[in-house]
Protein backbone atom coordinates (compact mmCIF):
# COMPACT_ATOMS: atom_id res chain seq x y z
CA UNK A 1 0.00 0.00 0.00
CA UNK A 2 1.54 3.38 -1.22
CA UNK A 3 1.87 5.29 2.25
CA UNK A 4 0.76 9.16 2.13
CA UNK A 5 2.69 11.09 4.35
CA UNK A 6 1.21 14.64 3.08
CA UNK A 7 -2.32 13.47 4.52
CA UNK A 8 -0.63 12.68 8.03
CA UNK A 9 0.71 16.21 8.14
CA UNK A 10 -2.72 17.40 7.22
CA UNK A 11 -4.05 16.53 10.25
CA UNK A 12 -1.04 18.44 12.38
CA UNK A 13 -1.71 21.72 12.45
CA UNK A 14 2.07 22.68 13.85
CA UNK A 15 3.28 22.03 10.41
CA UNK A 16 1.74 25.54 9.02
CA UNK A 17 3.88 27.27 11.50
CA UNK A 18 7.14 28.67 9.84
CA UNK A 19 10.49 27.76 10.90
CA UNK A 20 13.54 29.78 11.67
CA UNK A 21 13.65 32.44 9.23
CA UNK A 22 10.75 31.46 7.50
CA UNK A 23 11.84 27.96 6.12
CA UNK A 24 9.25 25.13 6.50
CA UNK A 25 9.22 23.08 9.72
CA UNK A 26 11.18 19.76 9.00
CA UNK A 27 10.66 18.14 12.10
CA UNK A 28 12.78 15.32 13.21
CA UNK A 29 12.58 15.17 16.97
CA UNK A 30 9.67 12.87 17.90
CA UNK A 31 11.62 10.87 20.22
CA UNK A 32 12.15 14.27 22.18
CA UNK A 33 8.36 14.72 21.62
CA UNK A 34 5.68 13.73 19.01
CA UNK A 35 3.33 16.57 17.37
CA UNK A 36 -0.19 16.22 18.19
CA UNK A 37 -3.04 15.62 15.86
CA UNK A 38 -6.31 17.81 15.31
CA UNK A 39 -8.12 15.09 16.81
CA UNK A 40 -6.12 14.83 19.59
CA UNK A 41 -6.38 19.30 19.83
CA UNK A 42 -10.50 18.93 19.22
CA UNK A 43 -10.77 16.04 22.24
CA UNK A 44 -8.74 17.65 24.83
CA UNK A 45 -10.63 21.17 24.19
CA UNK A 46 -14.42 19.43 23.57
CA UNK A 47 -13.96 18.00 27.08
CA UNK A 48 -13.14 20.87 28.76
CA UNK A 49 -15.57 23.04 26.91
CA UNK A 50 -18.58 20.25 27.74
CA UNK A 51 -17.08 17.75 29.55
CA UNK A 52 -14.93 19.01 32.55
CA UNK A 53 -15.70 18.09 36.18
CA UNK A 54 -13.87 16.37 38.76
CA UNK A 55 -14.19 12.69 38.31
CA UNK A 56 -15.40 10.00 40.86
CA UNK A 57 -16.65 12.15 44.06
CA UNK A 58 -19.21 13.73 42.26
CA UNK A 59 -22.70 13.01 41.65
CA UNK A 60 -24.03 15.92 39.32
CA UNK A 61 -23.62 15.32 35.08
CA UNK A 62 -20.11 16.97 34.64
CA UNK A 63 -18.76 14.34 37.27
CA UNK A 64 -20.36 11.74 36.11
CA UNK A 65 -19.59 12.96 31.99
CA UNK A 66 -15.81 13.46 33.07
CA UNK A 67 -15.21 10.27 35.35
CA UNK A 68 -17.20 8.45 32.10
CA UNK A 69 -13.95 9.94 29.79
CA UNK A 70 -11.22 9.48 32.22
CA UNK A 71 -12.43 5.26 32.71
CA UNK A 72 -13.20 5.11 28.84
CA UNK A 73 -9.71 6.50 28.46
CA UNK A 74 -8.47 4.04 30.84
CA UNK A 75 -10.39 0.79 28.73
CA UNK A 76 -8.67 2.48 25.77
CA UNK A 77 -4.87 2.31 26.84
CA UNK A 78 -6.13 -1.47 28.55
CA UNK A 79 -6.68 -1.98 24.84
CA UNK A 80 -3.48 -0.95 23.37
CA UNK A 81 -1.93 -3.13 26.12
CA UNK A 82 -3.94 -5.99 25.75
CA UNK A 83 -4.01 -5.57 29.28
CA UNK A 84 -6.90 -5.34 31.71
CA UNK A 85 -7.95 -1.47 32.95
CA UNK A 86 -7.60 -2.44 36.65
CA UNK A 87 -3.78 -3.21 36.08
CA UNK A 88 -3.58 0.18 34.43
CA UNK A 89 -2.52 3.31 36.17
CA UNK A 90 -2.55 7.02 34.91
CA UNK A 91 0.78 8.76 36.07
CA UNK A 92 2.35 11.97 34.90
CA UNK A 93 4.65 9.95 32.21
CA UNK A 94 7.12 7.45 32.24
CA UNK A 95 9.35 9.07 35.25
CA UNK A 96 6.98 9.02 37.25
CA UNK A 97 5.68 5.47 36.29
CA UNK A 98 9.30 4.49 36.97
CA UNK A 99 9.51 6.02 40.16
CA UNK A 100 6.39 4.37 41.06
CA UNK A 101 7.80 1.10 40.69
CA UNK A 102 11.41 2.08 42.54
CA UNK A 103 9.11 3.81 45.26
CA UNK A 104 6.38 1.22 45.43
CA UNK A 105 7.94 -2.15 44.31
CA UNK A 106 10.83 -1.30 45.82
CA UNK A 107 9.62 -1.40 49.38
CA UNK A 108 9.68 -5.22 49.05
CA UNK A 109 13.34 -5.46 48.05
CA UNK A 110 16.04 -5.86 51.33
CA UNK A 111 19.19 -5.03 51.14
CA UNK A 112 21.67 -6.89 48.89
CA UNK A 113 18.53 -7.80 46.85
CA UNK A 114 19.75 -6.69 43.13
CA UNK A 115 18.28 -4.58 40.50
CA UNK A 116 19.37 -4.95 37.19
CA UNK A 117 19.41 -1.69 34.90
CA UNK A 118 21.34 -1.21 31.41
CA UNK A 119 23.85 1.84 30.02
CA UNK A 120 21.68 2.06 27.71
CA UNK A 121 19.05 4.23 29.92
CA UNK A 122 17.77 7.40 30.12
CA UNK A 123 18.07 8.47 33.12
CA UNK A 124 14.56 8.26 34.07
CA UNK A 125 15.36 4.43 34.09
CA UNK A 126 18.75 4.79 36.17
CA UNK A 127 17.87 7.36 38.54
CA UNK A 128 15.18 6.02 40.29
CA UNK A 129 17.15 3.39 41.14
CA UNK A 130 20.11 4.93 41.95
CA UNK A 131 18.08 6.42 44.62
CA UNK A 132 16.39 3.52 45.75
CA UNK A 133 20.00 2.04 46.07
CA UNK A 134 20.79 4.80 47.79
CA UNK A 135 17.88 4.48 50.15
CA UNK A 136 17.82 0.42 51.01
CA UNK A 137 21.23 -0.85 50.22
CA UNK A 138 20.16 -2.68 47.16
CA UNK A 139 22.99 -3.34 44.81
CA UNK A 140 22.65 -1.72 41.35
CA UNK A 141 23.96 -3.86 38.27
CA UNK A 142 24.12 -2.30 34.88
CA UNK A 143 24.27 -4.59 31.71
CA UNK A 144 26.72 -3.24 29.36
CA UNK A 145 26.12 -2.06 25.95
CA UNK A 146 27.51 -3.50 22.72
CA UNK A 147 29.71 -1.08 20.16
CA UNK A 148 26.43 -0.72 18.33
CA UNK A 149 24.40 0.63 20.86
CA UNK A 150 22.13 -2.04 21.88
CA UNK A 151 22.29 -4.51 25.37
CA UNK A 152 24.85 -6.82 25.57
CA UNK A 153 22.84 -10.01 25.97
CA UNK A 154 26.41 -12.03 26.36
CA UNK A 155 27.00 -10.26 29.47
CA UNK A 156 22.95 -11.72 30.87
CA UNK A 157 24.10 -14.67 32.71
CA UNK A 158 26.62 -12.99 34.31
CA UNK A 159 24.85 -9.71 35.59
CA UNK A 160 21.39 -11.64 36.51
CA UNK A 161 22.32 -13.79 39.49
CA UNK A 162 20.02 -15.02 41.62
CA UNK A 163 19.91 -12.41 43.75
CA UNK A 164 17.98 -10.31 41.38
CA UNK A 165 14.84 -9.18 41.71
CA UNK A 166 13.94 -6.89 38.89
CA UNK A 167 15.38 -6.26 35.51
CA UNK A 168 14.72 -2.44 34.25
CA UNK A 169 15.26 -1.74 30.57
CA UNK A 170 14.46 0.24 27.71
CA UNK A 171 11.97 -1.40 25.13
CA UNK A 172 13.81 0.67 22.31
CA UNK A 173 16.46 3.18 22.88
CA UNK A 174 15.85 6.92 22.66
CA UNK A 175 19.64 7.37 21.34
CA UNK A 176 20.15 4.58 19.59
CA UNK A 177 16.76 3.56 18.18
CA UNK A 178 17.58 -0.05 19.28
CA UNK A 179 14.94 -2.88 20.03
CA UNK A 180 15.43 -4.76 23.14
CA UNK A 181 15.50 -8.44 22.89
CA UNK A 182 12.62 -9.11 25.72
CA UNK A 183 12.06 -12.85 25.34
CA UNK A 184 15.91 -13.14 26.41
CA UNK A 185 15.84 -10.74 29.13
CA UNK A 186 12.31 -11.76 30.07
CA UNK A 187 13.93 -16.04 30.19
CA UNK A 188 16.79 -14.34 31.95
CA UNK A 189 14.88 -12.76 34.61
CA UNK A 190 12.26 -15.70 35.25
CA UNK A 191 15.75 -18.08 35.36
CA UNK A 192 16.14 -16.08 38.66
CA UNK A 193 12.68 -15.26 39.54
CA UNK A 194 12.87 -11.94 39.11
CA UNK A 195 10.27 -9.57 37.28
CA UNK A 196 10.80 -7.17 34.62
CA UNK A 197 10.03 -3.67 33.34
CA UNK A 198 9.99 -1.96 30.14
CA UNK A 199 10.77 1.48 29.46
CA UNK A 200 8.20 1.86 26.42
CA UNK A 201 8.31 5.83 26.10
CA UNK A 202 9.91 5.28 22.57
CA UNK A 203 7.90 2.43 21.30
CA UNK A 204 4.80 3.22 22.40
CA UNK A 205 3.94 5.78 19.59
CA UNK A 206 4.55 2.96 16.50
CA UNK A 207 1.17 0.95 17.86
CA UNK A 208 -0.04 -1.07 20.13
CA UNK A 209 2.17 -3.14 23.05
CA UNK A 210 1.25 -6.80 23.66
CA UNK A 211 2.44 -6.98 27.30
CA UNK A 212 1.03 -10.00 27.88
CA UNK A 213 2.86 -11.56 25.04
CA UNK A 214 5.96 -9.76 25.82
CA UNK A 215 5.59 -11.66 29.28
CA UNK A 216 6.87 -7.98 31.02
CA UNK A 217 5.66 -7.05 34.83
CA UNK A 218 5.58 -3.65 34.61
CA UNK A 219 5.07 -1.20 31.43
CA UNK A 220 5.72 2.97 31.29
CA UNK A 221 4.92 4.86 28.73
CA UNK A 222 4.48 8.89 28.12
CA UNK A 223 1.36 10.17 26.23
CA UNK A 224 3.22 13.20 24.79
CA UNK A 225 5.70 11.00 22.71
CA UNK A 226 2.06 9.00 21.31
CA UNK A 227 1.02 12.01 20.00
CA UNK A 228 -1.35 13.07 22.75
CA UNK A 229 -0.57 15.72 25.21
CA UNK A 230 2.21 16.29 27.68
CA UNK A 231 1.78 15.29 31.68
CA UNK A 232 0.43 12.07 31.30
CA UNK A 233 1.42 8.78 30.89
CA UNK A 234 0.71 5.02 31.93
CA UNK A 235 2.26 2.43 34.55
CA UNK A 236 0.82 -1.13 33.43
CA UNK A 237 1.54 -3.60 36.05
CA UNK A 238 0.76 -7.21 36.43
CA UNK A 239 -2.52 -7.15 39.16
CA UNK A 240 -0.81 -9.84 41.21
CA UNK A 241 2.07 -7.33 42.21
CA UNK A 242 -0.42 -4.35 42.34
CA UNK A 243 -2.44 -5.54 44.72
CA UNK A 244 0.92 -6.18 47.19
CA UNK A 245 2.52 -2.67 46.52
CA UNK A 246 2.18 -0.31 49.00
CA UNK A 247 0.78 3.33 47.57
CA UNK A 248 3.27 5.93 46.01
CA UNK A 249 1.22 9.10 47.41
CA UNK A 250 -1.07 9.48 49.81
CA UNK A 251 -4.33 12.15 49.47
CA UNK A 252 -7.39 12.28 47.84
CA UNK A 253 -8.79 9.03 45.64
CA UNK A 254 -6.54 6.40 46.85
CA UNK A 255 -8.49 5.76 50.12
CA UNK A 256 -10.40 3.30 51.22
CA UNK A 257 -11.15 5.26 54.90
CA UNK A 258 -9.09 7.86 56.59
CA UNK A 259 -9.27 8.65 60.48
CA UNK A 260 -6.51 9.75 62.67
CA UNK A 261 -5.02 6.99 63.54
CA UNK A 262 -5.86 4.25 60.83
CA UNK A 263 -6.01 4.63 56.99
CA UNK A 264 -6.79 1.83 54.86
CA UNK A 265 -5.73 2.31 51.15
CA UNK A 266 -8.10 1.48 47.50
CA UNK A 267 -7.71 -1.21 45.44
CA UNK A 268 -5.33 -0.93 42.33
CA UNK A 269 -5.56 1.55 40.01
CA UNK A 270 -7.09 3.66 42.45
CA UNK A 271 -4.14 3.33 45.24
CA UNK A 272 -1.80 4.45 42.53
CA UNK A 273 -4.03 7.60 41.33
CA UNK A 274 -3.88 10.44 44.28
CA UNK A 275 -5.04 13.56 43.69
CA UNK A 276 -6.95 14.98 41.22
CA UNK A 277 -5.28 13.11 38.34
CA UNK A 278 -4.94 14.95 34.46
CA UNK A 279 -8.15 14.34 33.88
CA UNK A 280 -8.00 16.31 30.58
CA UNK A 281 -4.74 15.37 29.69
CA UNK A 282 -6.12 11.83 30.00
CA UNK A 283 -8.68 12.09 27.39
CA UNK A 284 -6.13 13.83 25.06
CA UNK A 285 -3.99 9.94 25.58
CA UNK A 286 -7.44 8.17 24.85
CA UNK A 287 -7.81 10.28 21.31
CA UNK A 288 -4.26 9.50 20.46
CA UNK A 289 -4.26 5.91 20.81
CA UNK A 290 -7.46 6.27 18.85
CA UNK A 291 -5.62 8.28 16.36
CA UNK A 292 -2.81 5.98 16.44
CA UNK A 293 -5.07 3.13 15.84
CA UNK A 294 -6.41 4.53 12.25
CA UNK A 295 -2.87 4.13 10.56
CA UNK A 296 -1.55 1.61 8.55
CA UNK A 297 1.20 0.18 10.34
CA UNK A 298 2.46 -1.79 8.47
CA UNK A 299 2.58 1.41 5.67
CA UNK A 300 3.68 3.50 8.15
CA UNK A 301 6.92 1.18 9.34
CA UNK A 302 7.29 0.63 5.57
CA UNK A 303 7.75 4.47 5.13
CA UNK A 304 9.57 5.17 7.96
CA UNK A 305 12.29 2.13 7.23
CA UNK A 306 12.45 3.69 3.70
CA UNK A 307 13.07 7.09 5.17
CA UNK A 308 15.23 6.27 8.40
CA UNK A 309 17.60 3.57 5.15
CA UNK A 310 17.77 6.93 3.54
CA UNK A 311 19.65 8.67 6.30
CA UNK A 312 21.63 5.70 7.53
CA UNK A 313 22.99 5.60 3.81
CA UNK A 314 23.50 9.03 3.15
CA UNK A 315 24.75 10.42 5.59
CA UNK A 316 28.32 8.79 5.45
CA UNK A 317 28.73 10.55 2.40
CA UNK A 318 28.15 14.38 3.48
CA UNK A 319 30.76 16.81 3.54
CA UNK A 320 33.03 14.56 1.25
CA UNK A 321 32.73 11.27 3.27
CA UNK A 322 36.34 9.97 4.95
CA UNK A 323 34.13 8.69 8.16
CA UNK A 324 33.43 12.09 9.15
CA UNK A 325 30.34 11.52 10.19
CA UNK A 326 29.66 8.09 12.01
CA UNK A 327 26.38 6.23 13.09
CA UNK A 328 26.12 5.78 16.89
CA UNK A 329 24.05 2.71 17.34
CA UNK A 330 22.76 -0.42 14.72
CA UNK A 331 24.27 0.68 11.32
CA UNK A 332 20.89 -1.21 9.10
CA UNK A 333 17.20 -1.42 9.67
CA UNK A 334 17.44 -4.61 11.65
CA UNK A 335 15.85 -4.28 14.92
CA UNK A 336 15.44 -0.79 15.28
CA UNK A 337 13.19 2.14 15.13
CA UNK A 338 13.74 5.51 13.17
CA UNK A 339 15.71 7.06 15.89
CA UNK A 340 19.37 7.81 14.72
CA UNK A 341 21.96 9.54 16.78
CA UNK A 342 25.08 10.43 14.60
CA UNK A 343 28.92 12.14 15.79
CA UNK A 344 29.94 14.40 13.09
CA UNK A 345 34.05 14.45 13.61
CA UNK A 346 35.08 18.70 14.98
CA UNK A 347 31.76 19.39 15.57
CA UNK A 348 29.69 20.03 18.78
CA UNK A 349 25.74 18.75 18.65
CA UNK A 350 24.66 21.74 19.90
CA UNK A 351 26.44 23.98 16.82
CA UNK A 352 24.86 21.21 14.21
CA UNK A 353 21.61 21.63 15.51
CA UNK A 354 21.78 25.29 15.61
CA UNK A 355 22.81 25.38 12.41
CA UNK A 356 20.60 22.55 11.15
CA UNK A 357 17.16 25.45 12.96
CA UNK A 358 18.42 27.88 10.39
CA UNK A 359 17.20 25.45 7.68
CA UNK A 360 14.01 24.66 9.57
CA UNK A 361 15.30 21.41 10.69
CA UNK A 362 14.63 20.75 14.58
CA UNK A 363 16.96 18.64 15.79
CA UNK A 364 18.31 17.07 19.16
CA UNK A 365 22.17 17.11 20.26
CA UNK A 366 23.64 16.25 23.54
CA UNK A 367 23.76 13.54 25.75
CA UNK A 368 19.97 12.51 25.62
CA UNK A 369 19.54 11.65 29.47
CA UNK A 370 21.66 8.98 28.77
CA UNK A 371 25.13 10.42 30.61
CA UNK A 372 26.29 6.89 31.03
CA UNK A 373 25.80 5.67 27.61
CA UNK A 374 27.79 8.32 25.97
CA UNK A 375 30.67 7.29 28.77
CA UNK A 376 30.64 4.17 27.78
CA UNK A 377 30.63 5.61 23.93
CA UNK A 378 33.39 8.12 25.26
CA UNK A 379 31.04 10.47 23.59
CA UNK A 380 29.83 14.09 25.07
CA UNK A 381 26.70 13.58 22.84
CA UNK A 382 25.41 13.29 19.75
CA UNK A 383 23.12 14.67 17.52
CA UNK A 384 19.85 12.69 16.80
CA UNK A 385 16.97 12.59 14.05
CA UNK A 386 13.72 11.20 15.40
CA UNK A 387 11.26 10.52 12.64
CA UNK A 388 7.57 10.57 12.96
CA UNK A 389 4.43 9.04 10.40
CA UNK A 390 4.37 12.96 9.17
CA UNK A 391 8.11 12.77 8.50
CA UNK A 392 8.69 12.67 4.78
CA UNK A 393 11.81 13.01 1.93
CA UNK A 394 11.79 17.21 2.40
CA UNK A 395 12.59 16.34 5.88
CA UNK A 396 15.97 14.16 4.86
CA UNK A 397 16.50 16.48 1.75
CA UNK A 398 16.73 19.52 4.06
CA UNK A 399 18.50 17.26 6.63
CA UNK A 400 21.32 16.34 4.44
CA UNK A 401 21.67 20.53 3.10
CA UNK A 402 22.11 21.54 7.13
CA UNK A 403 24.62 18.88 7.75
CA UNK A 404 26.49 19.92 4.77
CA UNK A 405 26.39 23.31 5.93
CA UNK A 406 27.31 22.68 9.49
CA UNK A 407 30.32 20.49 8.01
CA UNK A 408 31.40 23.55 6.19
CA UNK A 409 30.84 25.95 8.64
CA UNK A 410 32.31 24.07 11.86
CA UNK A 411 35.28 21.83 10.66
CA UNK B 1 21.00 33.60 11.39
CA UNK B 2 23.40 30.99 11.26
CA UNK B 3 25.78 33.72 9.64
CA UNK B 4 25.34 35.96 12.98
CA UNK B 5 26.02 33.65 15.45
CA UNK B 6 28.87 31.77 13.59
CA UNK B 7 30.64 34.94 12.58
CA UNK B 8 34.41 35.33 11.82
CA UNK B 9 34.80 36.89 15.12
CA UNK B 10 33.39 33.82 17.13
CA UNK B 11 34.71 31.43 14.98
CA UNK B 12 38.13 32.96 15.16
CA UNK B 13 38.06 32.88 18.56
CA UNK B 14 37.03 29.43 19.09
CA UNK B 15 39.57 28.37 16.47
CA UNK B 16 42.19 29.83 18.72
CA UNK B 17 41.25 28.36 21.49
CA UNK B 18 44.01 30.45 23.64
CA UNK B 19 44.88 28.84 27.11
CA UNK B 20 43.55 25.66 25.73
CA UNK B 21 45.38 22.46 27.12
CA UNK B 22 45.40 23.71 31.21
CA UNK B 23 48.13 24.35 33.34
CA UNK B 24 50.51 21.70 35.11
CA UNK B 25 50.99 23.20 38.62
CA UNK B 26 47.73 25.35 38.93
CA UNK B 27 47.14 27.22 42.44
CA UNK B 28 43.42 26.27 41.76
CA UNK B 29 40.84 24.67 39.83
CA UNK B 30 37.24 23.96 38.93
CA UNK B 31 35.44 21.90 36.67
CA UNK B 32 31.71 23.09 35.57
CA UNK B 33 29.52 20.99 33.96
CA UNK B 34 26.10 22.18 31.81
CA UNK B 35 23.98 19.08 32.77
CA UNK B 36 21.48 20.02 29.36
CA UNK B 37 24.16 18.99 27.07
CA UNK B 38 27.10 17.43 28.68
CA UNK B 39 29.41 19.81 28.20
CA UNK B 40 32.18 20.33 30.74
CA UNK B 41 34.80 23.03 31.28
CA UNK B 42 38.03 22.75 33.74
CA UNK B 43 39.63 26.18 34.55
CA UNK B 44 43.22 26.25 36.01
CA UNK B 45 44.39 29.42 37.28
CA UNK B 46 47.47 30.90 39.08
CA UNK B 47 47.43 34.06 41.19
CA UNK B 48 49.62 36.43 42.44
CA UNK B 49 49.01 39.17 45.60
CA UNK B 50 45.66 38.56 44.17
CA UNK B 51 46.37 38.59 40.22
CA UNK B 52 45.57 36.46 37.82
CA UNK B 53 49.28 35.36 36.78
CA UNK B 54 48.28 31.98 34.61
CA UNK B 55 45.16 30.97 33.16
CA UNK B 56 44.55 27.37 31.31
CA UNK B 57 41.81 25.45 30.33
CA UNK B 58 39.77 22.10 29.07
CA UNK B 59 36.80 22.41 27.42
CA UNK B 60 34.56 19.95 26.10
CA UNK B 61 31.94 21.91 24.86
CA UNK B 62 30.33 23.69 21.56
CA UNK B 63 32.09 26.80 19.50
CA UNK B 64 30.50 29.13 21.74
CA UNK B 65 31.81 27.57 24.98
CA UNK B 66 35.41 27.31 23.02
CA UNK B 67 35.21 31.00 22.08
CA UNK B 68 34.03 32.06 25.57
CA UNK B 69 36.94 30.07 27.00
CA UNK B 70 39.09 31.23 24.51
CA UNK B 71 38.44 35.01 25.40
CA UNK B 72 39.71 34.14 29.02
CA UNK B 73 42.78 32.77 27.91
CA UNK B 74 43.08 36.47 26.00
CA UNK B 75 42.61 38.35 28.73
CA UNK B 76 42.59 37.13 31.79
CA UNK B 77 46.06 37.39 32.58
CA UNK B 78 46.51 40.40 35.08
CA UNK B 79 43.06 40.65 36.21
CA UNK B 80 41.76 40.39 39.51
CA UNK B 81 38.87 37.99 40.51
CA UNK B 82 37.17 41.48 40.94
CA UNK B 83 37.68 42.43 36.97
CA UNK B 84 36.72 38.53 36.03
CA UNK B 85 33.46 38.80 37.82
CA UNK B 86 32.74 42.07 36.14
CA UNK B 87 33.03 40.64 32.97
CA UNK B 88 31.11 37.92 33.93
CA UNK B 89 28.31 39.82 34.74
CA UNK B 90 28.79 42.11 31.54
CA UNK B 91 27.88 39.01 29.53
CA UNK B 92 25.25 37.92 31.42
CA UNK B 93 23.45 41.88 31.33
CA UNK B 94 24.36 41.91 27.53
CA UNK B 95 22.62 38.36 27.33
CA UNK B 96 19.80 39.62 28.88
CA UNK B 97 19.51 42.63 26.73
CA UNK B 98 21.33 45.44 28.37
CA UNK B 99 23.72 47.74 27.39
CA UNK B 100 26.77 48.27 28.90
CA UNK B 101 29.28 50.15 26.88
CA UNK B 102 32.33 50.59 29.24
CA UNK B 103 35.82 50.16 27.06
CA UNK B 104 37.42 47.76 28.45
CA UNK B 105 39.94 45.59 27.47
CA UNK B 106 37.82 42.41 27.04
CA UNK B 107 34.94 44.56 25.23
CA UNK B 108 36.19 43.32 21.40
CA UNK B 109 35.67 40.02 22.24
CA UNK B 110 32.90 40.18 24.69
CA UNK B 111 30.90 42.03 22.38
CA UNK B 112 31.20 39.16 19.97
CA UNK B 113 28.79 36.86 21.40
CA UNK B 114 25.65 39.83 21.18
CA UNK B 115 23.98 37.82 18.37
CA UNK B 116 23.61 34.89 21.34
CA UNK B 117 21.08 37.13 22.91
CA UNK B 118 17.89 35.95 21.65
CA UNK B 119 18.63 32.04 21.73
CA UNK B 120 18.13 31.31 25.50
CA UNK B 121 18.98 27.76 24.98
CA UNK B 122 22.67 28.91 24.01
CA UNK B 123 23.52 31.57 27.14
CA UNK B 124 24.56 28.82 28.95
CA UNK B 125 27.61 27.78 26.58
CA UNK B 126 29.01 31.53 26.62
CA UNK B 127 28.87 31.81 30.60
CA UNK B 128 30.06 28.25 31.54
CA UNK B 129 33.52 29.02 31.15
CA UNK B 130 33.08 32.46 33.22
CA UNK B 131 31.39 30.26 35.73
CA UNK B 132 34.45 27.43 36.04
CA UNK B 133 36.63 30.88 36.17
CA UNK B 134 35.03 32.28 38.76
CA UNK B 135 34.70 29.38 40.99
CA UNK B 136 38.43 28.62 40.58
CA UNK B 137 39.02 32.28 41.88
CA UNK B 138 37.01 31.47 44.96
CA UNK B 139 38.87 28.61 45.28
CA UNK B 140 42.34 30.23 45.33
Amino acid sequence: MTFDPAKIRAQFPIFEVPATGGAALHYLDSAATAQVPDVVLDAVRTHDATARGNIKRGVHFLAERATEAYEGAREKVADFLNASPSEVIFTSGTTAAINLVAHSFGQSLEAGDEVVVSELEHHSNMVPWQMLRDRSGIVLKYLPVTADGRLDLEALESTVTDKCKLIAVTHVSNVTGAVTNVSAIVAAAKAVGARVLLDGAQRASHGPVDVAALGVDFYAMSSHKMFGPSGVGVLWGRAELLADMPPFMGGGEMIRSVTKDVTTFADPPARFEAGTPPITQVVGMGAAIDWIGTLDQEAVTSHLNRLTERVLNGIADLGGGNGRIKVVGPQGLQERYPVISFDINGAHPHDICQILDGHGVALRGGHHCAQVFMDAMDLAGTSRASLGPYSDDSDIDALFAGLEDAIERLT
Amino acid sequence: MNDALYHKAVMRMAATSKGAGGLENPGATATVDNPLCGDRVTMDVTLADGVITEVGHKVRGCVLCQASASTIGEHAVGQRAEDVKRVQGRILGMLNGAVDKTPEPWTEDVSAFEPVTPHKSRHKCVLLPFDALVEALDNA
